[in-house]
């Protein structure tokens, strides 16, 4: 089985999935580096910003330790969560504890990550994704395809024929009038949640908050309708002072769209106080490891828990452009998900990723917090090649090791070196 | 993008001022297949009066090995390019790759070998990528070539992101007398070749050397010269596939052409 290029191949010979890539590209990838050029710092900002999380990842068990405490002070509950199941066990307790049974949620890969959706659906709760991309795939019963365009497979064909099967609507293939279906569906879950549960783009240690980007405006809803709060983070995502979180916010909006700021920013530092108008009467704040710990402690790949997950290294992404999401075979795609994937599930499991890149370099010029990507494949492909201990790597087959050691040796003489590229010549004439 | 402050100017200043000749490391691909383009540089330097020395022992800097992850076999070549290129003062190569390699990746191979890694550091300041070398270097941007037609540029990924180097090959194509450059769409894109990429996965290598061509057909361009014989190897087999009659040229071939 080869999932990868099988996949690949798929999506290759798919001309409207090729043309929905190539717009994305166009669109979202250019938008991202013009955004760059307009910052009033300059476009160095990204690497002032690489150091600034470098510092932060550096000091994470202070940082963390920090906005728990705060958190706590607030109101809010925190429980750290050392792997998936820990997690998932942990929103199912919450949803127990509230008698809940209906849930709202606002986008978030960290859910995808632990698979909290079957788990919930399993205890028989209704949850209902309320970012319009991830309720289309919800609906179609599929997974997001990049990280914050998670229906970009899908065309408004597609869409018309999903909602006239699964909304009873007569079917149409016009975006405003699939959107306004889709929000007169969303309306009544929300009016009728008792949970909301969503992710975390950036929390900050200083003040205790946790903040979340949307252009929809879903997540204000899901968060302050319901009664209980449940807001999930993987680990990394803090930022030590409300400066910091200012500079890091600004630059997802640009790596993510283009934008200056996201259309819709929620800061949530607990539930709802006694002078407050609205807002849930429990917050719980889930702090996922799930393997980063172990990224952590490895001094090669802890710069990869800088990342943000604001998606541009998949906009800009030449290999991502022809293959798109699915082909990954993972949660995270793209070039953040050829690093992060074989780290968090399995280096060997996920080998193409690893190898199936370019090292073009792309993905570094595009990221908002500058991590070098390809760096980082390079020292994967060095640990596939020669296996590794701490991660539990097998090396490749001893055959391809044994035609490194000839081609090495090959090398070390002209005389060697010439027949080999008598050699080249016969294969590509 | 990062400035490349690697480049010590020193010593390369001291070859050109006492006459001493410029070395060449010629790039494996070129060297086993494309001989034509070695030809190429020999007569740029000839017309520019400096003279060139082309070390016979010379293989391959060991990026392939590199690349695949096979770092001890890697740095066995590495190390023999530095035994071999270590005393010249100005090394110049027509791959922005393999300049890459010397320069960026040498100093990582080496980080735990104190006889290597300061070997590897100066060196990775006295190798130069040719366009790299003529126009922030010599100086130099018309060399007194000519061809009549419409020329596109392909930006090869290490020379681009790696080296920083984007206007120097579209200076010196400007300066060819004849020449009318024409930018492609995307022409910073990867073209899918990536070493050994192109033989994993040639399906997706293919697909991304389609966009590329795309994009090259739609310039209006009649060649489309780059700095990489890796990528223009890829582009001319793909231009081929498809019918199309526009030529690949490596950027010292189109430099090489006389008025």
């Amino acid at each position: 089985m080869q999932p990868y290029i099988d996949e690949a191949r798929k999506a290759i010979s798919n001309p409207v999935l090729q043309t929905a890539l190539a717009n994305l590209q166009d669109r979202l990838g250019k938008g991202a580096a013009a955004a760059y050029q307009n910052l009033p710092e300059g476009p160095d900002l990204r690497l002032k910003a690489h150091d600034l999380r470098m510092q932060a990842i550096n000091n994470l068990d202070v940082l963390l330790e920090t906005l728990a405490g705060q958190v706590q002070k607030n109101g809010g509950k925190v429980i750290f969560a050392d792997d998936a199941a820990v997690a998932v066990a942990a929103c199912r307790k919450i949803a127990r504890k509230h008698g809940v049974r209906r849930v709202v949620k606002g986008k978030s890969m960290v859910t995808e990550e632990i698979g909290l959706n079957p788990a919930l659906a399993a205890d028989g709760i209704e949850v209902t994704e309320t970012d319009l991309g991830e309720y289309i795939i919800q609906l179609a019963e599929e997974h997001p395809s990049h990280i914050i365009a998670p229906a970009i497979h899908k065309t408004r064909s597609e869409i018309g024929t999903l909602f006239a099967q699964k909304l009873g609507i007569p079917y149409c293939n016009d975006p405003p009038t699939l959107t306004r279906e889709a929000r007169k569906a969303l309306r009544e879950k929300f009016l009728a949640a008792d949970m909301g549960i969503t992710g975390c783009n950036l929390a900050c240690a200083e003040t205790g908050h946790i903040a979340i980007l949307s252009n929809e405006g879903n997540i204000r809803m899901a968060t302050t309708l319901p009664g209980v709060h449940v807001a999930i983070m993987g680990m990394e995502r803090v930022a030590a002072t409300l400066t910091d979180h200012d500079v890091l916010l600004r630059l997802l909006s640009r790596g993510a769209a283009g934008q200056n700021m996201a259309g819709y920013v929620s800061h949530i530092s607990g539930p709802r106080q006694t002078d407050h108008q609205d807002g849930p009467d429990h917050f719980y704040l889930i702090i996922l490891d799930n393997g980063r710990s172990r990224i952590l402690a490895d001094e090669r790949f802890r710069e990869i828990l800088c990342c943000i997950r604001c998606g541009a290294c998949l906009n800009v992404c030449p290999v991502y452009a022809k293959i798109g999401g699915h082909a990954y075979g993972s949660t995270y795609s793209g070039p953040v998900g050829a690093v992060v994937s074989p780290l968090l599930s399995g280096v060997g499991r996920f080998r193409d990723l690893v190898l199936g890149e370019t090292l073009c370099g792309a993905c570094k010029d595009a990221c908002p917090v500058n991590i070098d990507i390809p760096r980082m494949l390079l020292e994967l492909r060095s640990m596939l090649a020669d296996g590794d201990g701490y991660w539990q790597v097998r090396r490749n087959s001893f055959l391809e090791k044994s035609v490194w050691m000839f081609w090495s040796w090959m090398m070390q003489k002209r005389a060697r070196y010439e027949i080999g590229a008598g050699l080249m010549k016969r294969i590509f004439p | 993008m990062e400035k490349d402050a690697a480049i010590n100017r020193d010593p390369v200043i001291a070859t050109l001022l006492y006459g001493r000749p410029i070395t060449l490391f010629v790039q494996c691909l070129i060297d086993s297949l494309y001989p034509e383009v070695k030809d190429a540089v020999e007569i740029i330097f000839r017309r520019l009066a400096l003279d060139t020395v082309c070390p016979p022992d010379q293989t391959c800097c060991g990026q392939p090995a590199f690349n695949a992850g096979y770092r001890k076999e890697a740095r066995s070549a590495a190390a023999r390019f530095i035994d071999i290129f270590g005393e010249s003062e100005t090394i110049v190569c027509p791959s922005g790759s393999c300049v890459n390699m010397v320069r960026h990746h040498y100093p990582l191979l080496f980080e735990n070998d104190p006889i290597y890694y300061p070997k590897a550091i100066s060196l990775g300041r006295r190798i130069f990528e040719l366009t790299e070398f003529l126009v922030d270097v010599l100086h130099v941007e018309d060399i007194g070539a000519a061809f009549l037609g419409k020329v596109t540029y392909h930006d090869s990924c290490h020379l681009l992101r790696g080296l920083s180097v984007r206007s120097q090959p579209r200076r010196l194509i400007q300066s060819v007398k004849g020449a009318t450059l024409v930018e492609m769409k995307d022409s910073d894109r990867c073209c899918g070749f990536g070493g050994s990429f192109f033989l994993k996965y040639p399906d997706i290598s293919a697909a991304m050397a389609a966009g590329k061509v795309r994009a090259v057909i739609g310039s209006g361009a009649d060649v489309v010269v780059g700095c990489d014989m890796g990528c223009l190897m890829q582009i001319q087999k793909h231009l081929i596939r498809i019918g199309s009659g526009i030529k690949t040229l490596h950027i010292a071939q189109l430099l090489a052409m006389a008025g």
